[in-house]
């Protein structure tokens, strides 16, 4: 179809697609070079990425920030302690987040915007401090302490705060939203009367369930999920905030190291090995959204 | 209600009314691999309505929205009124579109929709202003300028739609699919208003469709596609009776098909002999053909006897000719008409329908009675492809 | 049935209590005399003097006025991006570059903050050594990061839209007559309107909101609001950060209030509309 003039089509589409290579795919290449320098005292703090050698450039790669990686036990610790950290809150945030969509989708027509944007508010408010509410709730002296000692149930105050359990929370409570989202969408579509049609044939409710609506919600399920476990593996202000102390994730591991230790090569290195371990959930992210405008047209 | 030629008071009668005034020739469109349209010629007079007839994937749509300038041609040419539209883009053709959807903007009035391509040419206010109106009262929407099209219905929205692609006097109306929204009661109506309104203003249509009955009413001509190419072009009546290819018999409304091999040929008429049929066809004389090719005829249900007593001719001695036997299997009653599907002797069954002439008539043939079929001499087409 | 109806409903109050609780509870503690925040100080409560701290609390006031800067830059120029994004993936057809936009555009919306703030880091400071220009990091590193992740949100939105009406609306406007800039301008953007508007809310959200990516560009004194209050809640609950919150959580809630109550007048105009249209039928 001829919507545009041709270079009206260069022009809509140039203009984003500049700037994203510009300040999106250009810097990761940037993130990828400076992976393969070493640390150096100076300004930039890494060697440079070419160097000339007889009027001609020379790449040189060094993998001394992956062989760090690779010995220090806090690296191989931190990502495996990230991992189980976003998978955990993921399944967390699955298991509340499924019922929720499902009784937001089979509720009143008229009610479920109310709910969807009860989902959504929160959202629109500072994750930050949404977080650091948590805080106030969780502490030894905090507000579910407090209530629970008041009530008699413990004596002495339960640690809450700066726990995994802390950290599940805070992440499935600022995620919340992103596993309900897909799933509603998904749910919402669901033709009701393929659940009768289930019933008719003699499936009980449970059965019914589990053979015709679950496998149909799949899609939304992982789109969900995605969206949930990717940030999470990379989450820096939860863990931060609401985390252990002896035990930390590699978001914060990364910004350590650039921060504190400013050894840029090996920030690099910790940012590409999350990206590799990140790639396949990516790349499955970006077909589903695909297939998902795809289907609306 | 049907007319021949339109045009009569508004247009000037064109110098030779048989000049095509959109011509396209030798029409490609390729997707990909798929040969949407392939190599279609064909020539539109000055003021008739044209009718594209075929199934989804027949290439219809593309053929329209090359001539409206949404596709660009893989090859080929398309020339209206001389003038060659390949370089064209769309907003400067001299052609307008009613889409399918009728594509109003919603956030639009109905005199601002319709304004709208005037707006576009920088047409005076005043001017705008008195042409909206004239072909709102055109399509009896006068009253509806102020309106926003949800807040119209379904024949109403229809309505507009028609004058915002008329308002602007294009060479040549596309429409696409221009009742398939409408419910059957009011399609029938909006279809002979259609007409009307298309000989008022006298401009060449061009309508699109896979509904033969909305076809055969609107076009003065029409022509039947199938896999991207055109089958054949005719006027309804041509189309209907004699049909070129087994495809356009088939296609068209419904009809009785048999494989048979030509046993002798006259000056004016063929013999056929159906060994699934079971007996010797003779029919007119229309398509060449030599002794022992294999041909198909075919005959329309409407056009086919049925009786209790053998018909004259086949009492006869010798192998019956354009008669078989066969005994009732289902009857449908339809009001107006019957269907009979009558299975006869060699085990096909044919499809035969009668007028209800008469109220309670007195004995009916039932199901499972044994019947003769029959037919004319005129009524079987003689099909090679 | 019924079972499961109830299941998913209790779920459905327990997620949402959860949901809300520790905002309620950031809500009733910032009206606390208490500096210990979550002991509720029954003799001198409650009491507006955290609001009063934090109105005049300079350094709180600068950074939410740079944040608010930076976000309605970040947000307009990301809308602008976005919807020529999204119209690039939903209206050009097949062109070279359609899969490398596709996938720089749902990218940044997954990615973990941390690396996209290190490499924007890294690209400035190779930019900076190249052509001399940003120079040093501040107020514009952090406008033009924000600019790239919330374009990604505005296209996600903006292409929904696009590809959910009617492309014949544009192919009649231009059937009529309209070159496609005028196409763009009287039927495409009126009517993905709604999508831009919220696009450019959810990209000033975003940006007002960030911290991580943030914290990588900004460089001294161009300390934004997410910031100031990340450094002070670090180290413990400071009162006046729940004063903070709780006008933050009553604009969104009028915002959202008076957004809600709009779209329900103009259900129930369109209804009457459709009355009207039925009534037009008889």
């Amino acid at each position: 179809m001829r919507l545009t003039t041709a270079s009206g089509r260069r022009l809509v589409a140039g203009i984003p697609i500049l700037w994203l290579l510009v300040l999106f795919l250009i810097p990761f290449i940037i993130v990828f070079r400076i992976s393969f320098s070493e640390v150096r005292l100076a300004i930039p703090p890494y060697t440079p990425l070419l160097t000339w050698r007889h009027g001609s450039p020379v790449l040189q790669l060094h993998w001394s920030a992956y062989r760090f990686l690779f010995t220090d036990p806090l690296y191989v610790s931190s990502y495996l302690y990230s991992l189980k950290v976003a998978a955990v809150s993921t399944l967390c945030c699955l298991g509340l987040g499924y019922p929720m969509a499902y009784a937001i989708a089979r509720s009143h027509a008229a009610v479920r915007p109310v709910l969807l944007m009860l989902i959504v508010l929160p959202f629109w408010t500072s994750f930050l401090l949404r977080v650091y509410a948590w805080i106030g709730l969780l502490k030894n002296n905090g507000v579910i302490n407090n209530v629970l000692m008041y009530l008699g149930v413990i004596h002495h105050p339960l640690a809450l705060l700066q726990t995994d359990f802390a950290v599940y929370i805070g992440i499935v409570y600022s995620y919340l939203p992103f596993m309900i989202l897909p799933l509603y969408a998904n749910l919402e579509k669901h033709d009701g009367t393929l659940l009768e049609a289930a019933a008719d044939l003699g499936a009980r409710p449970l059965r019914a369930f589990v053979r015709v609506t679950l496998p149909q919600s799949l899609a939304g399920i992982v789109a969900g999920s995605l969206l949930v476990f990717i940030p999470a593996v990379g989450e820096y202000v939860i863990p931060t905030l609401l985390g252990r102390t002896d035990q930390i994730m590699i978001g914060r591991v990364l910004s350590d190291e650039f921060f504190e230790n400013r050894d840029w090569p090996v920030a690099s290195a910790v940012a590409i090995v999350i990206l590799l371990l990140l790639v396949v959930p990516i790349m499955l992210f970006q077909r589903l959204e695909r297939r998902e405008l795809e289907a609306a047209k | 209600m049907k007319s021949a030629i339109p045009n009569v008071n508004v247009m000037p009668p064109a110098a030779d009314p048989d000049s095509a005034y959109v011509r396209i020739a030798n029409l490609t469109k390729r997707f990909g691999d798929f040969m949407a349209v392939d190599d279609v010629s064909l020539d539109i007079r000055r003021g008739e309505i044209f009718c594209l007839l075929g199934g989804s994937g027949s290439g219809k749509t593309t053929l329209l929205r090359m001539l409206a300038g949404f596709e660009l041609p893989s090859a080929g040419t398309i020339r209206i009124d001389g003038a060659d539209m390949s370089a064209i883009p769309p907003y400067e053709r001299p052609v307008n579109m009613m889409f399918q959807s009728y594509a109003l903007f919603p956030h639009m009035s109905v005199e601002k929709n319709v304004a709208f391509g005037l707006e576009q040419e920088g047409r005076g206010r005043e001017q705008i202003r008195h042409q909206v109106g004239e072909i709102l009262d055109i399509v009896k929407m006068g009253g509806f300028g102020a309106r926003k099209p949800h807040q119209l219905s379904g024949g109403q929205r229809q309505r507009v739609a028609l004058a915002r692609a008329l308002v602007k006097r294009p060479k040549l109306l596309l429409l696409d699919e221009p009742l398939a929204a409408l419910d059957k009661k009011l399609r029938e109506h909006t279809q002979f208003e259609l007409l009307n309104i298309q000989q008022r203003l006298g401009v060449t249509f061009i309508v699109v469709t896979h509904d033969q009955e909305e076809a055969m009413t609107l076009g003065t001509r029409l022509g039947v596609m199938n896999h991207g190419r055109i089958a054949q072009i005719g006027t309804p009546a041509d189309i209907y009776e004699s049909p070129a290819t087994r495809f356009v018999a088939d296609f068209i409304g419904s009809v009785n098909m048999f494989e048979g091999r030509v046993s002798d040929e006259g000056s004016d008429c063929l013999r056929i002999d159906c060994t699934e049929l079971g007996c010797t066809v003779r029919a007119e004389r229309t398509v060449s053909c030599t002794r022992g090719a294999i041909v198909w005829t075919a005959i329309r249900p409407e056009k086919i006897n049925i009786s209790r007593q053998p018909p004259t001719a086949a009492g006869q001695p010798g192998p019956a000719e354009n008669a078989v036997r066969g005994t009732v299997r289902e009857i449908a009653y339809m009001g107006d008409m019957s269907i009979y599907l009558v299975q006869i002797d060699s085990g096909r069954v044919m499809r035969v329908t009668l007028p209800n002439v008469m109220r309670g008539a007195e004995r009916p043939i039932a199901r499972q009675e044994s019947v003769w079929l029959s037919w004319h001499g005129s009524s079987p087409v003689v099909l090679t492809e | 049935m019924r079972a499961r109806g109830l299941f998913t409903r209790t779920a459905l109050v327990l997620g949402l209590a959860f949901l809300y609780l520790p905002i309620l509870s950031m809500i009733v503690f910032s009206f606390n005399n208490s500096r210990l925040v979550t002991v509720w100080d029954t003799a001198h409560s409650p009491t507006l003097k955290w609001y009063v701290a934090l109105m005049s609390n300079e350094q709180i006031l600068r950074a939410a006025w740079l944040s608010i800067r930076i976000a309605l830059i970040a947000a307009s120029a990301a809308v602008v991006l976005g919807t020529l994004a999204g119209m690039a993936l939903t209206r050009l057809g097949a062109f070279r570059g359609r899969m490398l936009l596709a996938g720089m555009t749902t990218a940044p919306i997954v990615m973990p903050e941390v690396i996209t703030g290190l490499s924007l880091l890294l690209l400035f400071v190779a930019m900076q050594q190249l052509i001399g220009w940003p120079k040093g990091v501040g107020a514009v590193t952090i406008t033009l990061a924000h600019i790239t992740f919330c374009m990604a949100y505005v296209t996600v939105v903006v292409q929904s839209r696009l590809s959910g009406f009617d492309e014949a609306l544009e192919e009649a406007a231009m059937d009529l007559g309209a070159r496609p800039l005028r196409v763009f301008l009287r039927i495409t953007l009126p009517l993905i309107l709604p999508a831009i508007a919220s696009g450019w809310l959810l990209a000033f959200t975003l940006s007002w909101d960030d911290l991580v990516i943030t914290q990588f560009v900004a460089g001294p004194g161009s300390s934004t609001l997410p910031m100031v209050i990340f450094s002070k809640v670090r180290f413990g609950v400071t009162p006046d950060v729940n004063a903070l919150a709780t006008i933050m959580v009553l604009i969104v809630a009028t915002g959202i209030a008076v957004s809600t109550a709009w779209m329900r007048y103009r259900q129930q105009r369109r209804v009457r509309d459709l009355q009207l249209a039925a009534a037009a039928n008889l």
